[in-house]
């Protein structure tokens, strides 16, 4: 009875540890990206540390709100953090294990996604400006393709597991290695890697650089924010980013992760999850913002097809874990 | 052609000028119109106790949009209206620009284009003082006190587009980036636009006042600034302008060196709209590339006047250079704009984003008179180097930088003309470099300034960098300039924006918008 009650207190710690990991790597993920995109355009850059030193200073500062705005203004910015703190504890980066009644849970995971996606674009709508109004209706319209994608896409995952919890699936991926080189599996980790660049509003489908008010999908949503409520946003939109790649890192690079083993993870093992899951994000942060520098941004009525084609790949994964097992 | 300087044909063209009347003034500019002229400007300026009009029109020599052999022809119409009965029969039906003029004089020195299309305003703004035309009247301290403005109350009229689902989008007059003041008001569907105005003049600052007063010469300063990115396009369309005025002879070697300059303007101001362009699509590599080309050209400009926008290379009478360019440098900087543009347009990607995007069709572009790489993308064949030379083509080595045309008419053309542009101008300039520093033609001086000869009217012509550009300068009898009127080519450009902007998309507007570059200071003086 007490080495039960003993592991759930080591699953809490890991999960807390997990989510204290994420949120401070969040801001130097996004760092790199930009650093990453600097160095290839020949620029010096603006150093690994700019983005918490932006969070630092906005959180410092009062929120103004437009005239006009609602409860929404602050509200919204505070649920798109929460979804990003939950996110970054359900989602398996550092570890696999899980508090029991808190379930990882593929849907799960995916309404939280969905609850901060759909608060940042009443947070777009509630000033009722134009931009507003115009980034929260691409961004919706970008969402409803993304995420039965990512439904999709991870549900192909979970066939071979058996379990639609993220845990198991990254757990079977390491113990089972010939699964990341399955068909199906390759299909889903793709389908789900396009899912990823479109819902974090990265080129293609969005240009995080731009100052076009016309162009832009997210920055529009949070053109009227500002202060402490513009530094929730960002962070919470950083999170997502994060996890998010985490996740696809996990996917395809397994090892490394703590497992939950019989009484929860061990110090060691919580060591090297939390070593690994920076390499292995901070790897395919390089990757992605690499990716992004020999890319345009597409035509905004061309993203549709892209996201069908994800959509399309996720759907041809899960066909083929049936069939292919 | 013949060796000595001022031998050859009389370039630029001297200005016809011809009185008519109010009732004759249709039929003589219609005469015109139809005999291949276009509308150039029209200008006001104050006479005693009333308003002189001229009405400026220029025939091109050959090339495929005049008609050929018949020769350059340059006419002002002529036209004084008192100011107690201020007012013009309208030609806005027979010229698109001219209607605009008529609006512009009407704002700014009250005389009223009767029975006018579209009577709105123009360069007026709602808070300017009723009644209050900011250039009516001799120059005196009275004119040149800023009166009260009051708020701006009226509404912007616009056409509101009415039916399910349209919905307004106004942006600016304040931009997010580092861009002059335009409002613009989409009214759009879903994504598409169905109509957007533009409101612009919001930068006046009374230019062509602040010219009446001062010398020729302390007008080059001013001229210089008209617009920054447009330095030796204004100067030298001024300094033309003066030149027929005062009956100044340039010597042939300096008008090379314009020709060269004019050049080296358009290489930095292409490099550097290519690179925005591409940004404008998010491929911000070819950006950091092209800007990178700006930079080395800005830095040889300043090599060679002094001046890194290339000021204080044209004066009244000659042009000055401290040193000839660099023609390695010039080479390699066509030779990286070749290359960005090149590995651009075999990215997919991007060259989805270009084609087809906010086509101006040619038809569209004739009757709105658009000038420059915008019409020349659309398939007008107009360019002022060929068309209006101010120096004899022979002397040019290799002949003027040969136009570049498409018909496509979409941002991929304005493109790939400008691209064109470069390299063109890229040779020029290394052909011209070559030609001077191998000591000819030589700096001999014509017959300078001949005495004051009463009042004088001068007309300046130039292909600057956007397209065809003039200045009209009128030299009083004490030798002061009494009025300038400038027209940069953005004038007429801006106008087609709206008419490209049909069925593109929201997102789609910045990178049209960025293909044009039209000027919002050179537009409003």
């Amino acid at each position: 009875m007490s080495g039960e009650v003993a592991g759930e207190v080591r699953v809490v710690v890991a999960v807390v540890l997990q989510t204290v990991v994420v949120v401070v790597a969040a801001p130097f993920l996004v760092g790199v990206l930009r650093q990453v995109r600097a160095r290839w355009e020949g620029r010096v850059g603006q150093g690994l540390l700019q983005p918490w030193r932006d969070l630092v200073k906005l959180a410092r500062k009062e929120p103004l709100q437009a005239s006009g705005s609602t409860v929404v203004a602050w509200v919204a910015p505070v649920v798109v953090l929460g979804s990003g703190l939950l996110l970054a504890a359900l989602v398996p980066t550092v570890t696999t294990a899980g508090p029991a009644r808190l379930p990882a849970d593929l849907f799960v995971v995916v309404s939280v996604l969905l609850v901060g996606t759909v608060a940042l674009g009443l947070l777009g709508l509630d000033a009722g400006s134009a931009f507003g109004g115009m980034g929260s209706s691409r961004h919706l319209t970008i969402a409803a393709l993304v995420e039965p994608t990512v439904l999709l896409a991870v549900y192909a995952l979970s066939v071979p597991v058996g379990s639609t919890a993220l845990g198991p699936i990254v757990e079977g991926r390491l113990a089972d290695p010939g699964r990341v080189v399955a068909p199906a599996g390759v299909l889903a980790v793709v389908a789900l890697a396009i899912a990823v660049v479109a819902e974090t509003a990265r080129i293609p489908v969005d240009n995080p650089s731009t100052h076009l008010e016309l162009t832009m999908v997210h920055e529009a949503m949070v053109l009227e924010s500002s202060g402490r409520d513009l530094a929730a946003v960002e962070l919470g939109s950083w999170l997502r980013l994060s996890v998010l790649l985490a996740l696809v890192a996990n996917l395809v690079v397994p090892w490394g992760v703590a497992t939950a083993g019989d009484g929860g993870p061990g110090l060691p093992a919580l060591a090297l999850g939390v070593v690994a899951v920076v390499v292995k994000t901070a790897a395919s942060g390089v990757v992605l913002a690499t990716a992004e520098v020999f890319m345009a941004k597409l035509r905004l009525f061309r993203v549709p097809e892209l996201l069908t084609g994800s959509f399309v790949l996720a759907f041809l994964a899960v066909t083929g874990s049936y069939v292919i097992g | 052609m013949s060796a000595t300087p001022t031998a050859g044909p009389v370039l630029p063209q001297p200005v016809l000028s011809r009185p008519t009347t109010r009732e004759a003034l249709r039929a003589d500019v219609a005469a015109l119109l139809a005999d291949g002229h276009r509308m150039l400007l029209v200008v006001a300026e104050n006479a005693p106790g009333a308003v002189r009009l001229g009405y400026v029109l220029a025939r091109p020599d050959g090339g495929p949009e005049g008609p050929s052999g018949a020769g350059e022809s340059r006419v002002e119409l002529t036209l004084e209206v008192s100011t107690d009965d201020a007012w013009v029969p309208t030609i806005a039906d027979l010229s698109y620009p001219g209607g605009r003029f008529e609006r512009e004089i009407r704002d700014l020195f009250g005389v009223e284009p009767r029975d006018h299309p579209l009577p709105r305003r123009l360069v007026r703004h709602a808070h300017w003082p009723r009644a209050w035309h900011p250039l009516l009247g001799e120059r005196s301290a009275q004119t040149d006190v800023v009166p009260d403005f009051g708020e701006d109350l009226s509404a912007f009229p616009f056409l509101e587009v009415g039916g399910d689902g349209v919905y307004e989008i106004p942006v600016g007059p304040v931009h997010a980036g580092l861009i002059e003041p335009g409002h613009f008001r989409f009214s759009v569907v879903g994504e598409t636009i169905v109509r957007m105005k533009a409101r612009l003049w919001y930068v006046h600052r009374g230019v062509e006042r602040l010219f009446e007063g001062r010398t020729p010469d302390d007008g080059v300063v001013l001229a210089e600034r008209i617009s920054g990115d447009t330095a030796v396009g204004h100067t030298l369309a001024y300094a033309l302008a003066c030149e027929e005025a005062l009956g100044l002879v340039v010597p042939q070697r300096d008008r090379l060196v314009r020709a060269l300059l004019l050049e080296l303007e358009r290489m930095h101001n292409h490099a550097a709209d290519l690179g925005m362009i591409l940004n404008d699509v998010a491929f911000g590599l070819a950006n950091v590339h092209l800007q990178r080309v700006r930079e080395n050209l800005l830095r040889l400009n300043e090599s060679v006047t002094g001046h890194r926008l290339l000021r204080g290379g044209v004066r009244v009478g000659g042009a000055d250079v401290v040193a000839l360019p660099d023609v390695g440098l010039v080479r390699a900087a066509a030779a990286d704009v070749a290359e960005v543009v090149r590995l651009a347009l075999e990215h997919p990607m991007v060259l989805d984003r270009l084609v087809a995007t906010a086509v101006l069709g040619r038809e569209d572009a004739v009757r709105m008179g658009v000038l420059g790489y915008v019409a020349r993308a659309s398939g007008v064949d107009v360019d002022a180097r060929r068309d209006h030379p101010f120096v004899d083509p022979a002397a040019l080595p290799g002949g003027p930088p040969a136009p570049a045309v498409d018909s496509e008419g979409d941002v991929l053309a304005r493109f790939t003309v400008r691209a064109r542009e470069v390299e063109a101008s890229a040779r020029f300039v290394v052909a011209a470099t070559e030609v001077l520093a191998s000591g000819g033609p030589r700096a001999s001086a014509g017959p300078q300034s001949a005495a004051p000869r009463g009042i004088a009217r001068g007309l300046g012509i130039v292909e600057a960098w956007r397209g065809l550009l003039c200045h009209r300068v009128t030299v009083g009898a004490d030798g002061r300039l009494a009025r300038v009127k400038v027209v940069d080519p953005s004038f007429m450009n801006w106008p087609a924006l709206p008419v490209a902007l049909a069925d593109t998309i929201v997102p789609d507007f910045p990178l049209a918008n960025k293909s044009f570059n039209q000027s919002y200071a050179g537009n409003d003086l």
